[in-house]
């Protein structure tokens, strides 16, 4: 599983080696702070669920942990379907006592959020990331802060598409970030056509042979079937420029978003294929459960988390620490 | 996508109608479908839980047990409880005796605060007549002063900025003094998106309030949000104790649980809805259309309420004693008519079919004018004629068609398609089932 940016990323490229690996007190430091909030919470079971819910394994105990999913935005039929699968096993008596059984649930949350090929391949010249979401969910935002691991971590040059030419003021605010990660914007006056800003920044890439293309995209809600008709034609503007790119298409998703993701998801996959998602502010106290019903119901992985506002708040997605933070027990 | 809470009520009480009595059982079984329902649409869990029990005390009672259809009934109680507690019809923001009236927009990064302000603002340039500005405080997120500038002035309203150097508690205190200076009525201040985790931010947030003395806040908060919709207004009410709630994005298809649940935490009614990505897509909210999208089924309620409130009994009765004495006329059709279009437009009617506007439906030719061409052929007819349409000769059409301003094709055919319905009428009271085409009208 990807843990660090290095396992996410294949950038068959030796510049890669360079990076320094990630200390691995900073990778912990988050989760444990991300535990922390959740504690706070009125709701995280935690230590109550190893200690006490479990001791006795009636309906209120299954209840209880069922509220806990449901409150976690996991939405109602993946919570059925982890419950009932934890209390069939549980009562075929293979697990005892409460920490077995937190260790499995743990395990079968894992499982249900691991979902196919979580890296992101980008070892085609240049590789093409194009990042497309809802209005609000953190594109441009994450996008920065990609291109800043990419340029800091991996040694990797880039290149930003703005083709967001809808909202006021979109291109401005991927030009402060592409200073910031210190990657060139190709851009056009606001209102142009997104197509064409893709294909010129593709060309960018390639005729002054940058590393990687990351393209943001104007937000649109999935329900706008012209826009999403325009999206589809923005990535065929991309293979037709560089056959077989984009290589990777993102999808930002808000971890405060409930049910209504699973529909997102299901849609943009279907208007531009998408390959992963990434679950964004999830250091707020909403814990993203969305993420875990869009990888169990339309087997699209989770690839990246944003958990804070800073350019290093973006990290690579860890199904087992994604678990436990969601049911907000410790250890691991 | 899914069930509409309707159909599965349906079949959950399918069998009610034959025993004549609903069991506790059966209510138990309902009010899981309800708490599927709701959960599918985000409403906190919680909410849902004493949601479901208040309802389910209703449910057991005569309203619902001695009902024909006990199922839609469960769905009109739900949506009434709902709406009950999504609270009455909303108000504007209130406008201060003395202007500038001071409006504080707070809200979560990527709710839609930016463009809720702009909406705003045009919103009350437009209904109100008044004199708005706004301030650009968000000097946190890159390019959201540009992004209000632009909005802004896309409304029609001044924009106070002073780029994102300066503190935003004296950006907004410069805003008030400039917005008292030109005389502006409403001054509409606009807050970095946060985090609300952020404590930070969230201080900062309190200071402005405490500096400006907003006469409302505003709470921006995404349709979309699922249950962590509860953690967001509690910490919103903590920090800025806001006024009312500003519902955004709902022109997508989530169902806006969060709604219900922000209500039913903190108290605090919904103001306005952001419908589309046009600047004039804001209005006011309304309780029961929200409740109706939580359930996932149009406006049947409305349409239900419409038929109970249109439907005269009495009325009904005669009907069917005539169409047993096969003695129905010209004129109980044109009465029937009424009775069916005095719920709306037929277009309209259809709309508010669950399922109906998601089928892309909307252009399918139901022409109201049609409606009214018949209408005015049968009141251009004498009673003796309407009575009796077999008296109906050449030149008494003729006349008709003048009379009603339509053709002596129109009246034929009208002539012909009520002698079909007689003939089915006569069947069904014989107990035959008549064929499709006899249905339509054989046309």
């Amino acid at each position: 599983m990807a843990r660090t940016w290095r396992e996410l990323f294949v950038a068959g490229d030796d510049r890669a080696e360079l990076a320094e690996p990630e200390p691995e007190e900073q990778r912990r430091g988050f989760f444990a702070r991300l535990r922390d909030n959740m504690a706070k919470s009125r709701q995280a079971l935690g230590a109550e669920l190893q200690a006490s819910v479990f001791q006795t394994l009636d309906d209120d105990a299954w209840e209880r942990l069922e509220e806990t999913l449901i409150y976690a935005d996991v939405g109602a039929p993946t919570t059925a379907a982890i419950v009932q699968r934890l209390e069939t096993e549980a009562g075929s008596g293979g697990l005892a006592g409460g920490e077995a059984l937190t260790g499995r649930l743990c395990e079968l949350l894992a499982d249900a959020a691991r979902g196919g090929d979580d890296t992101i391949d980008l070892r085609a010249r240049p590789a093409v990331v194009l990042v497309t979401g809802v209005n609000g969910t953190g594109k441009t935002t994450t996008i920065g802060k990609i291109a800043w691991h990419l340029r800091n971590e991996l040694g990797l040059s880039v290149v930003l598409g703005a083709a967001d030419t809808f909202r006021a003021a979109a291109v401005e605010q991927l030009a402060a970030w592409g200073e910031r990660a210190g990657a060139e914007v190709v851009r056009a006056a606001e209102g142009a056509d997104p197509g064409a800003v893709a294909y010129d920044a593709v060309e960018v890439a390639r005729s002054r042979t940058r590393d990687v293309a990351i393209i943001d995209t104007a937000g649109r809600l999935h329900t706008q079937e012209h826009l999403m008709e325009e999206l589809a034609k923005v990535r065929r503007v991309i293979d037709r420029q560089l056959p077989g790119a984009p290589h990777e298409t993102l999808l930002t998703i808000d971890a405060t978003t409930g049910q209504n993701g699973l529909r997102q998801a299901l849609l943009f996959k279907q208007a531009v294929d998408v390959t992963g998602i990434v679950l964004t502010k999830l250091d707020g106290t909403a814990k993203g459960g969305i993420a875990l019903a869009i990888a169990q119901e339309l087997g699209v992985p989770v690839k990246l988390i944003g958990i804070g506002e800073g350019l290093e708040d973006l990290r690579p997605f860890d199904p087992d620490d994604f678990a436990r933070a969601l049911l907000g027990v410790s250890g691991g | 996508m899914l069930e509409t809470l309707s159909d599965r009520l349906q079949s959950a009480l399918s069998d009610v109608r034959s025993r004549g009595k609903l069991t506790e059982e059966d209510v138990a079984k309902a009010m899981r479908q309800v708490r599927l329902a709701l959960l599918e649409a985000d409403v906190n869990f919680q909410v849902v839980k004493e949601f479901t029990a208040a309802v389910g005390e209703r449910a057991r009672g005569g309203e619902v047990l001695d009902a024909l259809n006990p199922g839609q009934q469960v769905v009109k109680l739900v949506g009434e409880e709902l709406t009950a507690l999504m609270g009455g019809s909303a108000r504007d923001i209130a406008f201060a005796p003395r202007p500038p009236t001071i409006v504080l927009m707070a809200g979560l990064q990527g709710s839609g605060k930016t463009t809720a302000c702009a909406k705003l603002a045009r919103h009350l340039r437009e209904e109100h007549g008044r004199d708005v500005a706004l301030a650009a405080c968000d000097t946190y997120r890159p390019a959201a002063v540009d992004q209000l500038v632009k909005v802004g002035s896309a409304a029609g309203a001044a924009v106070y900025e002073q780029g994102t150097d300066p503190d935003p508690v004296e950006i907004a205190a410069w805003a008030v003094d400039r917005a008292r200076a030109e005389e502006r009525d409403v001054l509409i201040v606009d807050t970095s998106g946060r985090l609300h985790v952020d404590r930070e931010l969230m201080e900062e947030l309190a200071r402005i309030r405490k500096r400006v003395k907003p006469h409302d806040v505003l709470l921006v908060v995404d349709a979309m949000t699922g249950q962590d919709a509860v953690n967001v207004a509690e910490a919103f009410s903590d920090a800025a104790e806001f006024d009312g709630v500003v519902l955004t994005k709902l022109d997508g298809d989530a169902r806006g649980g969060a709604a219900l649940s922000v209500k039913a935490v903190t108290g605090k009614p919904i103001l306005y809805a952001s419908t589309g990505e046009k600047l004039e897509a804001f209005e006011r909210f309304h309780p029961d259309r929200m409740a109706q999208r939580i359930l996932g089924m149009g406006d049947m309620m409305t349409l239900i309420e419409k038929a109970e409130r249109e439907f005269d009994e009495e009325q009904a009765a005669e009907l069917e004693r005539k169409i047993r004495k096969q003695q129905f006329t010209l004129d109980d059709f044109l009465a029937q008519m009424k009775q069916v279009r005095r719920m709306g437009p037929l277009s309209g009617l259809l709309k508010m079919l669950p399922g109906v506007s998601g089928l892309g439906l909307g252009d399918l030719k139901v022409d109201d004018r049609d409606l009214d061409r018949l209408q005015a052929i049968i009141t251009s007819m004498t009673p003796e004629e309407r009575a009796h349409p077999e008296i109906l000769n050449g030149s008494r059409r003729r006349r008709i068609a003048r009379g009603s301003g339509t053709t002596v094709q129109a009246v034929n055919q009208l002539v012909k398609q009520f002698g079909q319905m007689q003939k089915v009428m006569r069947q069904l009271q014989q107990g035959k089932m008549p064929s499709l085409s006899q249905l339509a009208g054989g046309r």
